[in-house]
């Protein structure tokens, strides 16, 4: 993902904004990385340049 | 026969159809420029043709992990996410989505990816009502839905559901198909 997507990228429990920690970038993109929601503390991964922005009830109970 | 059958898909995710087609024609004649955001991407056809055709920067979700890395993979700026939940508001000059839309029997339900991208519960609007009670909150105050739906899930139906959320409804492309008609529906407040 490109960091200027952080502009618009919400925590989905609270739509607080997001902080972005131990990013590893390639080029402009991030391509690894943590999202972390300062307001609950939720933490959102960042694998292979997607963030996975699930709410965390909704990332288990998928097909795999 | 379920409804992967039906559909001939053995795939984890959703390859781009008439469906796909007809959203994407639409968006590309009416959309010029801003940011965009393309629900349930899939493959990532419908993304990659606005970005391709258009001005506009795009954005792409999905639920489903496999359609996320198939869609990075074709260039789109992909995100896994529920609906819009994870945006800010007033982002987006347009949203498009082309949803699971076939009305399904509840005992053959979420049994896989390719089932839950195209099975709309009973009604067919399991995903597009929550959709349209929330995809208000992200749209910039004159931003515009693209919004595909099939005949099978009821056009009249979701135009009254869209009502209720402050959208008045035109349809801007129709194709009929053997068992279905298949429109594209532009929303705005």
């Amino acid at each position: 993902m490109k960091e200027s997507l952080l502009e618009i990228l919400r925590c989905p429990l609270d739509k607080h904004e997001l902080e972005l920690e131990d990013a590893e970038y390639d080029g402009e993109e991030i391509v690894e990385g943590t999202l972390v929601c300062p307001e609950c503390g939720e933490r959102y991964p960042i694998e292979d340049g997607i963030p996975n922005l699930l709410p965390p009830d909704m990332r288990e109970e998928a097909p795999a | 026969m379920d409804l992967r059958e039906q559909r001939g898909e053995t795939t984890d995710v959703y390859q781009p159809a008439e469906d796909s087609q007809l959203l994407a024609d639409a968006v590309c004649d009416r959309v010029a420029d801003g940011l965009v955001l393309e629900v349930g991407t899939g493959s990532g056809y419908v993304a990659g043709r606005i970005a391709e055709e258009t001005n506009a920067q795009v954005v792409a979700t999905d639920l489903n992990p496999h359609a996320v890395r198939q869609a990075r993979d074709e260039g789109v700026e992909a995100i896994r996410a529920d609906l819009v939940s994870p945006f800010a508001n007033d982002s987006f000059d347009a949203v498009a989505f082309n949803p699971p839309y076939l009305p399904t029997d509840p005992d053959n339900e979420w049994d896989d990816w390719m089932e839950r991208a195209l099975s709309g519960g009973e009604d067919g609007r399991a995903v597009i009502d929550p959709f349209l009670e929330t995809v208000g909150r992200v749209l910039a105050p004159d931003g515009v839905v693209y919004l595909l739906v099939s005949s099978l899930t009821g056009v009249d139906e979701v135009v009254e559901r869209a009502g209720e959320h402050g959208f008045s409804a035109v349809a801007i492309a129709e194709e009929s198909f053997p068992f279905e008609t298949l429109t594209v529906l532009e929303l705005v407040r």
